[in-house]
């Protein structure tokens, strides 16, 4: 009898360790998020203490390493909005109709081949798209630019952006496809009783239900061009330019950071802490548009009961 | 007859004169789906059209045969091993090497040798028709040794052998593959235990409280940050607060590993939860505890889309770059590190360097190393897609 009380003992002391081990483990998570914000907000704090928020946010020069730098964001986050939004503008088309047409059109058999197919541009690496973007894309681009009487540099904000949006495709094709067959049956067969036809049915009925989803989707490949390094790095341009011609060079958020930090600068100089100040904007920004991104799809989720997604 | 048909429209309530023009634009819009998903496709095979057509060249390289001479001079400077007039086609760093051949062949001393030797970079790049800066009296002599079946194109060792270089001929992905296999070992050695053992917390132990649900939004949140910011965590905690030396492996590992966590925790879980209740309720009635459930029938049923998943996100490290260059991963590296505190470089932060580079021949290898890199991914997501298939249980 003691022997067991004492195996008993030794057994619960075990499964107490376990437990605990596994929850260390989940809790690295946590952390790691915390990580980030606080190792990104610190540095940034620093920043702030040398120059000021106001002409961070609002200010229109940006020019590091020199005497009386000054560091004025208006431009760069410029650059990443007209990139961003030439990414979306080839993203949210190609990606949803290529998501209709597997969801609503396709046999299964086509589906089970096409879908792959996609997932093959989702796996491809950045840097590979970077190299594309500026050795085939970019100069594509000028020659394209030069036929209709337009000038454009070989590192346009064009160039970065297409190859950017197709970069994306996967990430709105994927998410709605799965949201528009979440969609219930019985809302198409209803249209279709009613002597709606496939496309009206499609188009008033289904993507409407499917919307929160598509929203979500597309929030989430915002994010991901905002954050995305590779191909602007390799493909856009090194200049600040506050302008709204994409054939022109501009810079992004990510590219500035990537200067910032392989540059000579000291640690603590301005220079390199200018980084961390771009980094949080970038990490707020991406956080709420993710945040928002899943409380969407939560809310789908909820009203259709699908536990797919 | 005409007649006829025309009553029955007017007699037909159900009729729409709209209803051709409604089904022109369903027509129109099924259109337009299927094009943007032709589009899509196209994309992909142009991509991977252009990829190639850039990168197969690249496997193949010029060598000259000439007279190398072994003696002490050639040995001192090594430009003299060679005719003069050889000495701008053929590769300044593959004569640099001639000291190390001899101490491998004693006998090649005071010797005088016909070589296949290495071609200079724009030599090569001439016979393939690309951009070169050969003079007019070099392209000269290169056709009359080419007449001559002097020179000759064989299959570039060069490129896996080598590390980097500055001379573009004599760079290869050696080093550069040795550093991603040390990092992804870190990666991997890191993230897997720590995944896995998150999502049987999740999946099998915690209960549907406060704190599970904060982890389950801050992994979906982790898996959408974006890449660049796990690099600035690199930096500003492993390198600045750790201590651990810039550009290993180390460090790269560490911070591919919290990237790769999300992935690796979402598909675990979801083997885990793919596995009938039945079986745990089993174990119980026989009287087991929850750990001997989990440890010896859950998790053996679970492992294969938790290896699937692992594969996968070993996948998506491999290819991550943005992270690497913050954390300094760039550097140049001519030789494989050893360690994973040395220097290193990973295959994609290679690949950037290069096309970064002014020199036709580093952009041909950058695009042959993106068909190395990219078949890589692809077999480790068939293998992936193998096991799944497999060792599939259907229930």
């Amino acid at each position: 009898m003691n022997t067991f009380e004492s195996r008993k003992k030794s057994r619960e002391f075990n499964e107490k360790l376990i437990k605990l081990a596994l929850i260390s483990a989940a809790t690295i998570s946590i952390l790691t998020t915390f990580g980030i914000l606080f190792s990104i907000l610190f540095e940034a704090i620093e920043f702030f203490k040398l120059r000021s928020f106001w002409y961070f946010i609002t200010g229109t020069t940006w020019s590091p390493g020199v005497i009386g730098s000054q560091f004025g964001a208006l431009p760069i986050f410029a650059g990443t909005f007209v990139i961003t939004i030439i990414a979306l503008g080839v993203a949210i088309p190609i990606g949803l109709g290529s998501a209709i047409y597997m969801s609503e059109y396709a046999s299964p058999k086509v589906r089970d081949y096409l879908k792959p197919l996609l997932e093959i541009l989702a796996g491809i690496p950045s840097v590979v798209y970077g190299f594309f973007a500026a050795i085939t894309v970019a100069p594509l681009v000028v020659k394209a630019a030069e036929m209709v009487g337009l000038e454009a540099t070989f590192n346009s904000a064009l160039a970065s952006g297409i190859v950017m949006g197709i970069m994306i495709i996967p990430t709105i094709s994927s998410l709605s496809d799965d949201v528009i067959r979440a969609v219930p049956d019985s809302q198409r067969k209803a249209a279709f009783g009613l002597g709606m036809t496939h496309g009206e049915t499609i188009k008033d009925i289904v993507l409407p239900s499917a919307m929160p989803g598509i929203i979500s989707a597309s929030l989430l490949a915002l994010s991901k061009a905002l954050g995305e390094t590779m191909v602007v790095v390799m493909a856009a341009g090194l200049r600040p330019n506050l302008s709204w011609n994409p054939l022109e060079d501009m810079t992004t958020v990510t590219v500035t950071i990537v200067n910032a930090l392989v540059g000579d600068f000291e640690f603590s100089s301005p220079e390199t802490l200018s980084a961390f100040a771009l980094g949080l904007i970038l990490f707020i920004v991406t956080l709420i548009l993710n945040m928002i991104s899943l409380s969407l799809i939560r809310k789908f989720k909820e009203k259709y009961k699908v536990n797919t997604l | 007859m005409i007649r006829r048909k025309k009553q029955k429209i007017n007699n037909n309530p159900f009729y729409d004169p709209n209803l051709k023009a409604r089904h022109t634009s369903a027509k129109r819009f099924k259109k337009f789906t299927l094009t943007s998903l032709i589009f899509s496709i196209a994309f992909l095979g142009f991509f991977l059209f252009d990829i190639i057509g850039k990168g197969i060249p690249a496997f193949h390289v010029a060598y000259i045969q000439v007279d190398v001479t072994y003696n002490e001079k050639s040995l001192d400077d090594t430009r003299f091993a060679v005719d003069k007039k050889y000495r701008d086609v053929v590769s300044r760093a593959w004569l640099r090497d001639i000291p190390l051949l001899v101490k491998e062949n004693p006998n090649f001393m005071n010797t005088t040798l016909t070589t296949w030797v290495l071609a200079d970079d724009q030599v090569d790049q001439y016979l393939k028709g690309h951009n070169h800066k050969l003079k007019e009296n070099e392209i000269a002599f290169v056709d009359e040794l080419n007449a001559q079946g002097l020179i000759e194109r064989k299959f570039n060792t060069i490129f896996f052998t080598n590390g980097d270089s500055k001379i573009p001929e004599y760079a290869g992905l050696f080093s550069a593959i040795v550093g991603s296999i040390l990092t992804l070992i870190i990666t991997m050695v890191v993230a897997f235990p720590i995944g896995v053992m998150t999502a049987i917390y999740l999946e099998e132990f915690a209960g549907d409280n406060k704190f599970t649900r904060f982890i389950e939004i801050n992994i979906n949140n982790l898996a959408a940050i974006p890449a660049i910011l796990f690099g600035l965590l690199g930096l500003a905690i492993f390198i600045n607060l750790f201590g651990i030396p810039r550009s290993s492996p180390l460090v790269g590992g560490l911070t591919l590993a919290l990237m790769t966590l999300p992935i690796i925790i979402v598909s675990s879980r979801a083997a885990l939860r793919a596995v009938p209740d039945s079986i745990r309720q089993a174990g119980y009635g026989l009287g087991l505890n929850k750990i001997q459930v989990t440890k010896d029938h859950v998790l053996p049923l679970a492992f294969p889309g938790i290896l699937t998943g692992s594969i996968l996100g070993l996948a998506h490290a491999m290819g991550e770059t943005a992270p690497l260059i913050i954390i300094g991963m760039i550097a140049f590296i001519p030789d494989a590190p050893s360690t994973v505190t040395q220097a290193a470089t990973v295959m994609p932060a290679q690949l950037f360097t290069w096309a970064g580079m002014p020199e036709g021949m580093y952009i041909e290898k950058t695009a042959a190393g993106i068909m190395v890199l990219l078949t890589i991914l692809i077999s480790l997501n068939t293998i992936a897609i193998y096991l799944r298939k497999k060792f599939e249980v259907k229930w």
